[in-house]
This record gives C-alpha cells, sequence and structure tokens, in this order.
C-alpha cells in the first residue's frame, strides 16, 4: 500500500492503496464517485472514462500511480443538474440517453476530444467516438448532442 | 415495523424532498400497509409466510397501496415496474400527474421495493405489455384516487360530484373554479382506505394535457451529471467486496480449492464454495478480482459442447418439446397440388444482452435478516429464490430495486443478486459484487438460436394458397421466479434449472396463439371457429419444436418474435420476387389485419415507396449497390403493430453492409410520451442493426468464446448509423400496447431484403457480416 494524493474534480484527495490499482476503484470505491463506472476492464467500452490533463483515459487500466500528480476530472466534475456543462446541457436537449450508464464514455470522450479538435468534422467526431459503446445504441441522439455542442463551442 | 433498508442517497433523496424518514412512513399508507404483515397474520390466523405472500397480493387490490397523498397535497405513487432506460419512471410519472392533476413535480414515483410496492411481476413480462397504462395497476388506482377525491369533495362542498373537476392539486367546481378544496385538505397525511374501483374510468386520451405530450426524462439531468444512484454506486457500512470465480468450462465440475494460493494476498477475507460454487470475499474490489484471478481451484474436464459449425443441425436431431400452434390439416396436399411452390430454411443465432455495465448487486444477509439491492426486473421472484437459495423464511428478504445498465430482457441481474447474497451470508457482512466482463458474458442467459424452414404453394396467379412453417429453438433456464438454477450462479450453487420436458407429437391446439410470432402474418389462425390470424392464406401449418440447449437461455428484446420474424419477413420477399410482385403489394393481398395493413401502408408512404418487384433491375454487380427492404409484424400477436423500410448499401468487393435509412411506423395504441417512444423506436432500431450485421455468441468444444467486446461485436458509438423515421399512429380509443420491442422485431427481416434487392443474393443467416455477404456474392451466378 502506499499513499497518494489526487486531484479529482478540483479537491486533493488522499488515499493509502496497492499502486497498481486501477483507478477506477480509487474513483468509484475509496473515493465514491460515480461518474465513472466498470463496464469491461479492458478499455473496450470507454464507461469508465476519465479527464487526466486534458485528455481522456480509461481508468479501468490506468494504475493510480500514474495519475497521482494529474488535473483528473469525473463526469460529475464537469457540471451539476442545476448547472450543466454546456456539452451536459446538449445531452440533456437533445434527451440523448437512455439508461444512461455509458454516459462518462460518450460526454468525455466528445469533450476532450473536441477541446484538442475545436474545428472537427462529423466524420472527425464519429472516428473519435469509434471506441465508444452504447448497448441502448442512443446513437443518432449523442452524436447530434456533440455535434451541436461542437458547433456552440465554435461560435461562442 | 420492519427497517425498510434505504440506500444513503435514497435517504437523501427523501430529505431534499424535504420528507423525514419517520414522516415519509407516517405519511404513506402503502408502506403502513405493506408494513402490517404481522398483524394480518394474527387477524387472519395464517403464518406469517403465507401472510407474507398474500399481503402482497392484497396489497394490489388497496388503493393505499399505490398512491398516497402528503400532508403537503403532493403525491406519491407506488409502482412494481421499473425504468431499465426504456423512460418508464418518466411516463409513469407523467400518468399519475395527468390522472391527479397535478404538475410532475408534484409526483413522486417509488419503483420496486418488497417493502413497499405492489408486486407487479416483471417489469417486462408479458410482452412488455404497459399494465399500468391501461385500465388496471397504477393506472386504474390514479383513476380511483381521482374518483374518491371528487367524491370527497363533493361531500364536503355539498355540490354533486359531476359537476366537479380536479386541477393542479385541488377538486374545483368545473363551472366556477373560485370555489376548490386542495386534496391536502382532503385526505394529506391520511389514507383512503378504498379498494381499486374497476369502474373508475380514466381521462380519454383526447384530453390529456401531461401525458401524451414530449416530457423531458426526469432523471435526464441526474443521468447526465453522474447524480443517478445506479446499484453499482450502493455503498453501505462493512460493505465487502465478492467475486465469483466461475468454471473454465461448461458443464465442469469443482473438485478442490488451494486455499494457500492466496493466502497472502492482502484484504482477503474469505473463499466461499458451495457444489460447484466457488467465489471470493475481499476488502476491496481490486483485491477481490486479484484473489479470484490467483485463486488455485481444480475443475473437471467439461461435460463438451456440439460444434457451432453443425448445431443448426444438431438441433433439429435432438429431443424436443413440440408446439402445434395451428394446422388445418390440408397443407401437404395443398402444397403437393399447388401451380407452384417454394422452400427456404432460416437460421438465426444465439444473442447476448450484452449489457454496457457488467452486473451489480449489493446484499447484506445478517441477524436474520436479508437486503438485496438489485437491478432485477422482478423484486417479488427475487425475493423468492434468494430465500430459498439462503434458507430463509422469505419475510426476512427485502428486495430493492435500484437502476442498472440498460439490461433488454435478463442480463446478469438476477444471477450477481445470487452470488452476492451467498457471499454475504458466508461472511455475515454486507457483499457487493460486480461480474468481470468475462463472467457477465460467457455466462448470461442468451436469447435464443432458431432454424426454421418455410414451405408455401402457390397459385397459378402467384397467390400462396398454403404456408408450412417448421422451426426448433435451443433454451435452458430463463428467469428465475422461484429457481435459481434457472440462471448459471445459482445453477452452480447446486439447484437446477426448470426440467425440460420432450413432448412429442404435439397436442392439438386448443385456441391461436400469436405469442411470439410462431405463425407468420399471413395465415387466418384457424382453431376451432376462431382465426386469430392477421392474414388470409387458410391452409396452415405451424409447429415449432424447443429443444434443450447447452447455455442459460431467456428473453432478450422481442424475444423470439424477432427470430420467428426474421424467417417470416424474408420468406414473404422471397415469394414475392419469385412472382415478380412488389413486396408491399404482395404483403397487402394475404393480410387482413386492419391495424397492421395501417402500418404497412404509413410505412410505406413516408418511405416513397414505388411498387416494383425486387431485385432492382439496373444494379451492377460490383463495386456499392444500393437497395431497399421491408418488414412488418403484429408484433407477439397484437401487441404493438410495425412496419418499417430499409435503405441499404452493400459493398459487393467488401461485404460489407450499410444500413442508410430506416423507416418505421408503430401502432402502440395512446402514446404516453411521443419522445419516449421515438427514443426507444430509434434505439430498438439500432440496436437490430447491430444485431443483424454483428452479434453472435460463438464457443468451441468446452466454453463460450465470445467473451468481450472483441470475440462479441457491436457497433460503437462513432459508427454511421442509418437516420431513423419514425411514424406514430393516432389511436387515441384502444388500449395501449408494448412499444420498446416493436421496432427492432422487423430489422433483420428488413435488411436481409434489402440485400436481396441490391445484389439478388438472399442472406438467410444472421448476422450478415462481411464475410457471410462476401460468401453469398462470390456463390452468385453471373
Amino acid at each position: 500500500m502506499s499513499i497518494f494524493s489526487l486531484k479529482v474534480n478540483g479537491r486533493t484527495h488522499t488515499v493509502d492503496v496497492d499502486p497498481q490499482t486501477p483507478l477506477l476503484y480509487v474513483l468509484s470505491d475509496d473515493l465514491e464517485l460515480k461518474g465513472p463506472k466498470f463496464g469491461c476492464g479492458m478499455a473496450q467500452c470507454g464507461a469508465c472514462t476519465v479527464i487526466s490533463n486534458g485528455r481522456a483515459i480509461r481508468s479501468c487500466v490506468t494504475p493510480v500511480e500514474t495519475v497521482a500528480s494529474a488535473e483528473i476530472t469525473t463526469l460529475e466534475g464537469l457540471g451539476t443538474p442545476e448547472a450543466p456543462h454546456a456539452i451536459q446541457k446538449a445531452f440533456i436537449d437533445e434527451q440523448a440517453a437512455q439508461c444512461g450508464f455509458c454516459l462518462s464514455g460518450v460526454v468525455l470522450t466528445a469533450k476532450a476530444f473536441l477541446d484538442q479538435n475545436p474545428r472537427a468534422t462529423e466524420p472527425q467526431i464519429r472516428q473519435a467516438m469509434s471506441g465508444v459503446l452504447c448497448r441502448c445504441f442512443t446513437h443518432t441522439r449523442m452524436i447530434r448532442a456533440i455535434t451541436k455542442y461542437a458547433s456552440e463551442r465554435r461560435n461562442a | 415495523m420492519k427497517t425498510a433498508a434505504m440506500t444513503p442517497d435514497a435517504a437523501a433523496a427523501l430529505a431534499r424532498a424535504g420528507f423525514s424518514r419517520r414522516a415519509f412512513l407516517k405519511g404513506s399508507g402503502a408502506l403502513i400497509v405493506g408494513f402490517s404483515v404481522a398483524n394480518a397474520a394474527g387477524r387472519l390466523g395464517l403464518a406469517p409466510e403465507e401472510a407474507f405472500a398474500q399481503a402482497a397480493t392484497d396489497r394490489r387490490t388497496q388503493l393505499d397501496s399505490w398512491i398516497a397523498i402528503a400532508a403537503d397535497g403532493s403525491v406519491v405513487a407506488y409502482t412494481g415496474k421499473c425504468e431499465l432506460g426504456q423512460g418508464l419512471f418518466t411516463s409513469q410519472t407523467q400518468l399519475v400527474a395527468e390522472e391527479l392533476s397535478v404538475p410532475l413535480n408534484r409526483v413522486r414515483l417509488i419503483q420496486c421495493d418488497t417493502g413497499v410496492t405492489p408486486d407487479q411481476g416483471t417489469t417486462s413480462g408479458a410482452g412488455s405489455h404497459p399494465a399500468n397504462f391501461n385500465r388496471a395497476g397504477l393506472g386504474l388506482a390514479a383513476a380511483t384516487a381521482r374518483h374518491t377525491l371528487i367524491g370527497l369533495a363533493a361531500t364536503r362542498l355539498g355540490i354533486p360530484a359531476a359537476q366537479l373537476t380536479t386541477r393542479d392539486g385541488a377538486v374545483i367546481v368545473a363551472a366556477d373554479a373560485s370555489r376548490r378544496v386542495t386534496y391536502a385538505e382532503l385526505i394529506g397525511g391520511r389514507t383512503f382506505q378504498v379498494p381499486l374501483d374497476a369502474a373508475a374510468t380514466r381521462k380519454h386520451p383526447r384530453e390529456w394535457t401531461v401525458l401524451g405530450k414530449p416530457a423531458p426524462r426526469v432523471d435526464m439531468a441526474d443521468m447526465v451529471t453522474a447524480r443517478l444512484e445506479y446499484v453499482h454506486n450502493v455503498r453501505v457500512p462493512g460493505m465487502l467486496h465478492g467475486r465469483p470465480v466461475r468454471p473454465p468450462a461448461v458443464g465442469a465440475s469443482l473438485v478442490s480449492v488451494d486455499e494457500s494460493s492466496i493466502k497472502d494476498l492482502p484484504g482477503s477475507v474469505k473463499i466461499v464454495t458451495r457444489k460447484n460454487y466457488v467465489g471470493v470475499v475481499a476488502e476491496k474490489p481490486w483485491q477481490a478480482i486479484q484473489a479470484a484471478q490467483r485463486l488455485r481451484v481444480n475443475w473437471t474436464a467439461g461435460t463438451g459442447l456440439p460444434s457451432q459449425a453443425q448445431y443448426y443441425d444438431y438441433m433439429r436431431k435432438l429431443p424436443s418439446r413440440d408446439t402445434l400452434v395451428v394446422d388445418s390439416g390440408d397443407v401437404d396436399a395443398k402444397v403437393a397440388s399447388a401451380a407452384d411452390r417454394l422452400r427456404a430454411t432460416y437460421m438465426y443465432p444465439f444473442q447476448m444482452h450484452g449489457s454496457i455495465g457488467s452486473s451489480c448487486a449489493v446484499a447484506d444477509v445478517q441477524n436474520g435478516k436479508t437486503t438485496i439491492w438489485a437491478a432485477s426486473q422482478n423484486v417479488y421472484a427475487l425475493r423468492g429464490s434468494s430465500a430459498t437459495l439462503l434458507g430463509v423464511p422469505p419475510d426476512t428478504v427485502h428486495v430493492v430495486f435500484t437502476r442498472g445498465s440498460g439490461c433488454y430482457g435478463i442480463n446478469g441481474a438476477d444471477a450477481v443478486a445470487f452470488d452476492a447474497a451467498l457471499l454475504s451470508q458466508a461472511v455475515g457482512k454486507p457483499v457487493r459484487v460486480q461480474l468481470s466482463r468475462k463472467d457477465e458474458m460467457a455466462w448470461e442467459n442468451y436469447g435464443l438460436a432458431f432454424v426454421m424452414d418455410q414451405q408455401v404453394g402457390l397459385d397459378a396467379q402467384g397467390n400462396i394458397i398454403a404456408w408450412d412453417y417448421e422451426g426448433w429453438s435451443a433454451s435452458r433456464g430463463g428467469r428465475p421466479g422461484a429457481r435459481p438454477g434457472n440462471v448459471a450462479s445459482g445453477f452452480h450453487m447446486g439447484f437446477e434449472p426448470a426440467p425440460f420436458q420432450p413432448r412429442t407429437p404435439s397436442p392439438a391446439p386448443s385456441e391461436f396463439v400469436g405469442d411470439n410470432n410462431t405463425a407468420p402474418s399471413y395465415v387466418i389462425g384457424r382453431v376451432g371457429d376462431k382465426a386469430g390470424g392477421a392474414g388470409r392464406v387458410a391452409s396452415e401449418r405451424v409447429l415449432s419444436h424447443r429443444v434443450d440447449s447447452p447455455f442459460f437461455n431467456g428473453p432478450l428484446r422481442a424475444p423470439e418474435q424477432l427470430q420467428n420474424t426474421f424467417a417470416h419477413e424474408s420468406f414473404i420477399e422471397e415469394i414475392a420476387a419469385h412472382v415478380k410482385a412488389d413486396p408491399v403489394a404482395y404483403r397487402l393481398r394475404h393480410l387482413s389485419d386492419q391495424r397492421l395493413i395501417d402500418v404497412v401502408q404509413a410505412a410505406a408512404k413516408r418511405y416513397g415507396w414505388a411498387s416494383r418487384p425486387s431485385p432492382k433491375p439496373d444494379n451492377r454487380r460490383t463495386g456499392v449497390a444500393p437497395g431497399r427492404g421491408f418488414a412488418c409484424v403484429a408484433r407477439d400477436g397484437g401487441n404493438g403493430w410495425v412496419a418499417m423500410a430499409a435503405d441499404v448499401d452493400v459493398n459487393q468487393d467488401t461485404g460489407q453492409v450499410m444500413v442508410k435509412r430506416l423507416v418505421v411506423a408503430c401502432d402502440a395504441g395512446p402514446i404516453s410520451n411521443p419522445d419516449g417512444i421515438r427514443n426507444q423506436l430509434e434505439g430498438a432500431a439500432l440496436h437490430g442493426v447491430s444485431r443483424t450485421l454483428a452479434e453472435e455468441v460463438t464457443w468451441d468444444e468446452q466454453q463460450v468464446t465470445a467473451v468481450d467486446w472483441q470475440t462479441y461485436r457491436t457497433l460503437s458509438v462513432g459508427t454511421a448509423m442509418p437516420v431513423v423515421e419514425t411514424v406514430l399512429m393516432d389511436r387515441p380509443d384502444v388500449p395501449a400496447t408494448g412499444a420498446g420491442e416493436t421496432a427492432i422485431t422487423g430489422v433483420a427481416a428488413a435488411v436481409g431484403n434489402a440485400i436481396f434487392d441490391a445484389t439478388g443474393v438472399r442472406i438467410r443467416q444472421v448476422p450478415f457480416t462481411p464475410e457471410r455477404v462476401k460468401a453469398a456474392l462470390a456463390a452468385r451466378r453471373t
């Protein structure tokens, strides 16, 4: 076990865990955050996605020791029901979810990608989303919400 | 009074809503009814166990079990039908708000908790029929509450009930809205003490102001900002983490466990075995995962699996349980003497629910009481089967439905609840279990594999004069009901699945059963003097053979309906092409069910369907070929009507099929939430595309080999998906029917028909993978 300081959603947390523990378990169990979720444990689906230093990463395969100094944002860190982030608002406006379990992967992957590629075209957005799964197949509404956010972001 | 377990989140939500736990209990009729079992037992002279079962049933007839008016006049409603991602929480909230004339935010819906809600069976049971949206269950309760409130107001105001109506949480004089009495004044914080009134009328859909409008999901903002509590987020004090160690092969038995193999691992608490079940419990999730991986377990070899390549032929040779749906007795003669005849065989694979989140449950078994938090679709059945598993009285088990990952049928939600319950009992502490991706996929209850033979006789004009269907499907286990052995975890723990009982020949049918769409829409379905089918073909034989499966199986979105409809709706276009008829017009020649005819015409109209036979005459044999296909079905024999037209592009060099456009016309009776049903139709249509093009459970000699998202393919969010256009039929005067499974039912056939239209090649086996399409194209005669 080792003690780590983690900067998550603007707050610093101290945890005492096995350094090899995937970040996901530290976030969801030690810190009891609800955003990142276990879907596959193999970086295949995206449900565990968080943003680390501006990049979307799969927390289920990221040892906690590798992100000890990073700025980490989870889905709940992006906004609140009362004051959602613009991309979250786009998802609410488009009613772009069914069970909602996949949303960390969908929303955070899209946000991190558009932060780095603000002028991305829809095919480029689709390419960025090609490793993210939604088994309710809310795909059309999700892509619509993401492209809506992208165009608002460009015009802001 | 038994302590109702509540997750910290639920308690916090209650507090936010201005209810203390105590006030909540006091203010809620259903809770009082629900928890007074011991009193009821004494009164009725029943053993507590019997009384408990009876109480759940009796409660359904009492208004207080469904609706309570809080002291502040807000409405609390209790439902036995849960949110699975399909929007049911929102539409049920709309239902109560509509009938009781209050805004949506004055309704608080409590769903599926054996302590407090009525037993309504499986949420998607009875073919996902919307039980609460007609004159039964919650709908009837809300109507009863409205009538009761009007009656109370009539007495209070001294005005005949006929002159009163409801508006914004009050009963008002229809002619003078200033004369009013609020629900809070009438009954706030007290119980109704009346039974459901079968004569209570609901508001007519034409009067609706809340129902029938596109209400945003009430849980959407919480989902998108990760405030919503899923069962995966349930954390209770002192909770440990468990992990099953499933056998390495189907049929493998436990020989021994080497406990020393994990004794040095930090946090390991206990190894638990029972029959062929092995599980570990540790302090932290990562420790449990490592312990399960490192634990050395000796198993016998598996019992072996039939060859996948030969499986469809193998099914035909197994002992079967036969069901004759309809038999006019003259099919062989009619086919033999027909001017022309056509045959084809269709194959549909085992497919997974494949929930995006692996299944999870938390159980707390200690001090003679059990609480289980699970995403089960049936909390009462899970209470019973868990009690059996644990060897405890059912009335000591409390099951609390907590949201899960979308399930689309029976995913691992019940199976993992058994894991958690057994492990918690073994350690006497609360245990959370979330399955590994592999354990979810290798052991879930797959949708059934089918092989289906079709044959028709045609007259000289190309009309169908006889239809002969014979199908084989494989199934084992299912929803647990009272049987833990119907799912893998319970089976490994030593319980048997429902026994397979061969039956050949089938008894003669006593009535026409349209369930599962075993019969095609084009037969009259005559049994005795009643014709229950949707079509006109009078010479008909429909025979199904159920065989035992090597895997656990259960309902998967449009169960059996989808497989049968693939065969029927592909075959009807094969016949239409054979007689060079337009496939839509050819269907209409053979249909009699007006609602089915209406959706066919609505879909064709929206699509802009121009009459011509398939295949498309001017397509080239290389490069990308466009095509169109159609499908329709009275789903489950009349629980939602749907028709769809599909456009595809087939890349004839790679075998890649791209679905470009899907037009879906749906008749599900009065629509509670138009945006909600559109979201379901879109999702179901695309789910259907994924199942049609990509999804198949694979296996080798010993075990399932589709164990992750590389080996079980699904279409990612980035996949270019077809535009889905929905047409909702306006049907205010008929009962509501199921909607969430309608759109998926026809997709495989519509896409297969479009591939034929594009290329002249018929693919009769799902999924239509590029390899399979390419091979079929290569075999095409030039």
